[in-house]
């Protein structure tokens, strides 16, 4: 390996420090994956972590679901119970939720868009790490001192209360309100990469209005992300700062106002629901087209309405307070805002039925899954709305009812559009297809198990049941449905268990497909499976919307679809003008520092959870060390080709 | 072999099927007799006025989500291709015309049904007056309600039961424990929310606040209600019970609970001693609030304790005086119910304490037989 020449005044003084973590080279082995920039690997890496924290988020409430199967449960503690709800909420929201969000939108806006890579790819590294170690971070607390126990929403006073008070005793709320900042940290960083790589790393002739759906979705869901989480992270500290050092902003009998936290919180919380959710609607929108061989039904509006969407989530956060006592005038006006959010979200639902309305209907499996979003999330949606009907609210709110919506939404609706993501773009990623057999159980499983789990929650809601509530009397007349959901939840497990095993039989087994195995529409299919290094040997002209498809299809006069005789070759090296090197295109390098300064964060998170200064001093020192690497790090000349050692 | 239309149709027959199960066993639970805490049976004008508001907009909601799931069944199975088939599709980009409508259509219908939810906030909102209104304020404990009547003549102190008569709203200030002083003390509480399903919403406990909400049931019963808003470890056993009385026996009540007895400062000596010291937090006399625990001067005439987690019998209450953190979790709660087995208490002792309890009351004349000589 060679050294790299660097300005000499800028190596003087850490001279000894980048020889010790040159930036490395290896883009191929085992250890390349922990300094890897590639937003394809960073991708594979996400969604490996997301779909574990999936499984561990599951497993605990595969628990809650089996102490509730009957009354007067015994098997969990009230204080284990509070704790599984609380860290089944946050792992499915920050562990599982926005990390597969990033795996998708990592892997394919630069394919979609055209670009060879992120606009910053160490920043993109930042945010994987941080999500990972952030992740570890949080589970860390079940054998530190008691796991966070306070809900996902951590409402103040009972959070921000001093331990001496014992409401919440041991450091979970502590490993909560670090942990939540931590992951904060690298979202931001990811949306910050996302955003600018949207704006201005589009190919010639990519104009906005041509972004796949899913690209528009990511840039609304960056956007969201940007804003959403610095109120958090204040309400959040606050809620240390009350916690540990006496401080009053939630004490009531100080003049502090417990309301307070909740507007802050919902402030993020509600846009947060659409960070979630948009990306999930993304997907579908890309999957119905493929398998409908029919163009997005009313793109424009669509694109509008998730816009739409983003916007108004910024002005219904208080419809999670309706009955906290904010007065007539506001819960109307909240009722309101809340009521018209419906309106662009029933206008995706019927231009997604509109897509697939008159075409040739493939019921492939990624197909499935985007068919059981539309249902069953239109369920969510319209008990969402009948939360705006804020009297009824009052009897729904911190019921099971609210249990079922946001399971709806968020289960029925993402973690379904998640699963088609994964059968659709599986050939693109690893070149292999996942089996269909396996797929269609997969499906079915999940679509029984997840009703027969969930529905029976909106009766039990409207007959009284609280959540959260960690044992419920037996006579109250809820026993079966209970029982129904407890089975249901283990019907879901066992459909995910197939997934898995499907995962490693597609592996095992390695079969090869070609690089448009749906006849895609869009610009990831145009390129080898798996995509190469640099994505695209030549860097597309885009010519309009859907414009792989075009290349391959055209419409006679009555609008029919014509297959065109020669259309649709791959653009790979061998496809690319004489004289094509790869190696002669500029990737960028691996690098350590993202990983060194992510490290540092957890380091200074547990000198927060456990008062220890020096531990924290030893975090800033990392994190500076990290951070002055990263800044005074040399771009690696790409070598001379041919010479590559490794 | 099945061909891949009969297998879709069966998949889908089953997954229909299994939603209708589910949906009727619902429906066949929700009748069961002993729930008094279900909001789909409501006991009183303000619990109706909502389910009436709810109903039209549930219908509604059914008929839109069977139309969206049968048209999804309906574009999958109706346009399917079949294999080896290539369909020449007439590719449509979209349609102005569907766009507006199914853009106004929805407006519409929220529209409409903006107009009675607003109405029925302001009227849910508005404070009841007249001179049968009874107020009542609800101080949201660590996990129990404590009860004070405030009108004149009525100083009546219970917990976790509320009598109330029926016919007249009952207009309830809800608030946190007083601030303890002096500080550093974090007695102050936390969040709680107060819902009896059968008689109206919930109200969320603001520490620094006073929440109004207004309660009335037309006919006497036990409607059951319990804390919505998580409170910590034993949030699920924050319970409490709404006893709806006629006005004349509501009366009765109110007297009795008033009555100073006789036997009210041998129930303090009897159940008081040095050792335990149970007044340093309970309250033994009559419409006086204990320090920070529910008042026992008429224990014995209610039906159930604890945050309403169990019913006031023998049994029950010697073990709670025996051992109350291994009968309701408390966790590290600076103030609770202490273990008193671990202090000393005997068996016998806890007995005896649980007899005067239940002995030493007006309303009250039948001791249980296991007290016969204790």
């Amino acid at each position: 390996m060679t050294t790299v020449e660097d300005p000499p005044a800028v190596i003087q003084a850490p001279e000894r420090r980048i020889r010790i973590l040159e930036r490395p080279r290896a883009t191929t082995g085992k250890f390349s994956w922990v300094t890897t920039v590639d937003h394809k690997k960073i991708a594979i890496m996400y969604a490996t972590l997301a779909l574990c924290f999936f499984v561990v988020g599951g497993i605990e409430a595969l628990f809650i679901r089996l102490q509730l199967a009957q009354p007067d449960g015994t098997i969990l503690s009230a204080a284990r119970y509070n704790e599984f709800f609380t860290m089944h909420g946050t792992t499915m929201v920050f562990l599982l939720g926005m990390p597969i969000a990033a795996a998708f939108g990592n892997f394919l806006v630069p394919l979609m868009i055209g670009a060879r890579d992120v606009a910053f790819p160490r920043l993109n590294m930042l945010g994987f790490w941080v999500f990972a170690l952030g992740g570890l971070f949080l589970y860390s607390s079940f054998a530190l001192g008691g796991a966070p126990d306070g809900g996902w929403f951590g409402y103040a006073p009972l959070t921000s209360t001093p331990l001496a008070a014992g409401y919440l005793p041991g450091r979970g709320t502590d490993f909560w309100t670090v942990g939540i900042i931590m992951l904060g940290i690298g979202s931001v960083a990811t949306a910050v990469n996302f955003l600018v790589t949207i704006l201005n790393m589009r190919a010639p002739g990519m104009t906005m209005m041509r972004m796949p759906v899913f690209v528009w979705m990511m840039l609304v869901v960056a956007f969201l992300t940007l804003f959403a989480m610095p109120p958090v992270t204040a309400a959040l500290i606050m809620v240390f700062m009350d916690r540990n050092f006496h401080t009053n902003f939630f004490n009531a009998a100080a003049g502090g106002d417990p309301l307070m936290y909740q507007n802050l919180f919902w402030i993020f919380g509600h846009p947060e629901v659409y960070i979630l959710i948009l990306p999930g609607m993304g997907i579908v929108s890309e999957i119905l087209p493929v398998f409908s061989r029919k163009p997005l039904f009313g793109y424009s509006i669509v694109v509008f309405s998730g816009i739409a969407i983003g916007f108004l989530g910024w002005g219904v956060w208080a419809h999670h307070m309706f009955t906290s006592g904010l007065g007539p005038v506001a819960v109307s006006a909240f009722g309101l805002s809340t009521m018209l959010i419906a309106i662009p979200t029933g206008v995706k639902i019927f231009n997604w039925l509109a897509t697939v309305w008159g075409g040739a209907v493939r019921l492939r499996t990624p197909m499935l899954f985007a068919l059981g979003f539309i249902a069953q999330f239109t369920v969510g949606g319209l008990s969402g709305v009948m939360h705006s009907i804020v009297p009824s609210d009052t009897q729904q709110t911190d019921t099971y009812f609210v249990v079922a919506h946001f399971h709806y939404v968020l289960f029925g609706g993402l973690v379904f559009a998640v699963f088609g993501g994964f059968y659709y773009w599986w050939p693109k990623v690893f070149g292999t297809m996942l089996n269909e057999r396996m797929g269609k159980l997969n499906f079915w499983l999940m679509v029984i198990g997840f009703n027969l789990t969930f529905f029976p929650m909106h009766f039990l809601g409207f007959e009284g049941q609280p959540r959260r509530t960690y044992t419920y009397p037996s006579g109250m007349g809820w026993d079966t449905m209970n029982l129904l959901a407890t089975i249901g939840a283990f019907i879901i497990a066992t459909s995910v268990a197939v997934f898995i095993v499907n995962v490693i039989f597609t592996a095992r087994r390695g079969e090869r497909v070609s690089h448009d195995p749906w006849d895609g529409r869009t610009l990831e299919w145009s390129i080898p499976s798996p995509p190469p290094e640099y994505n695209f040997a030549v860097v597309p002209i885009v010519t309009g919307i859907d414009d792989y498809w075009h290349r391959k299809y055209t419409e006679d006069d009555e609008g029919r679809l014509v297959k065109l005789p020669a259309g649709g070759a791959v653009d790979d090296a061998e496809h690319a003008p004489a004289g094509f090197d790869p190696h002669s295109i500029h990737m960028p390098s691996p690098s350590y520092w993202p990983l060194i300064f992510a490290i540092a964060l957890p380091i200074m998170g547990y000198g927060f959870v456990f008062k220890n200064w020096y531990l924290l001093a030893a975090g800033v020192v990392v994190a500076f060390f990290g951070l002055n690497g990263w800044a005074i790090e040399p771009s690696a000349e790409p070598e001379p080709s041919g010479t590559e050692a490794h | 072999m099945l061909d891949r239309t009969q297998r879709f149709r069966r998949a889908g027959a089953t997954a229909a099927i299994a939603i209708a199960v589910v949906t009727l066993a619902s429906c066949g639970d929700s009748t069961g007799p002993k729930n008094k805490q279900n909001a789909l049976r409501p006991a009183g004008k303000y619990s109706r006025q909502i389910l009436h508001l709810t109903e039209p907009f549930f219908w509604i909601a059914v008929l839109v989500g069977l139309g969206v799931i049968g048209g999804t069944f309906f574009v999958a199975l109706r346009f399917r291709e079949k294999p080896g088939e290539e369909r020449a599709v007439k590719q449509v980009h979209g349609n102005t015309i569907l766009e507006i409508s199914w853009t106004i259509i929805p407006a519409l219908i929220l529209l409409v049904m903006a107009v009675p939810t607003i109405a029925t906030i302001f009227s849910l909102a508005k404070k009841p007056t007249g001179p049968n209104v009874v107020h009542v304020t609800v101080t949201a404990r660590q996990w129990w309600w404590q009860f004070h009547y405030d009108d004149p003549g009525n100083g009546v102190e219970t917990a976790n039961e509320l009598h109330i008569p029926i016919g007249a709203p009952i207009s309830l200030t809800l608030q946190g424990p007083p601030a303890c002083s002096p500080a550093p003390c974090y007695a102050n509480g936390v969040l709680h929310s107060f819902w009896v399903p059968e008689l109206n919403g919930k109200k969320d406990v603001v520490p620094g606040r006073k929440q109004f909400l207004k309660l009335e049931a037309d006919k006497p019963g036990t409607y059951l209600g319990q804390c919505a808003e998580y409170c910590g470890l034993s949030h699920a056993d924050m319970r409490l019970r709404v006893i709806a009385q006629t006005p004349a026996d509501y009366d009765a009540w109110v007297k009795s609970q008033l009555a100073t007895k006789t036997s009210e400062a041998a129930l303090e000596t009897g159940v008081n001693n040095t050792t335990y010291q149970c007044a340093s937090c309970h309250s033994f006399k009559s419409g006086t609030a204990g320090a920070v625990a529910p008042n026992l001067a008429h224990l014995a005439d209610r039906t159930a304790f604890a945050g309403d987690k169990y019913l006031l019998n023998y049994d029950n209450l010697w073990h709670w005086v025996y051992d109350a953190p291994g009968r309701k979790p408390m966790g590290k709660l600076v103030q609770h119910m202490p273990a008193f087995n671990q202090v000393g208490m005997s068996q016998a002792e806890a007995q005896k304490i649980a007899c005067f309890l239940l002995t030493n009351t007006a309303t009250n004349p039948n001791p249980p037989s296991e007290c016969a000589g204790k």
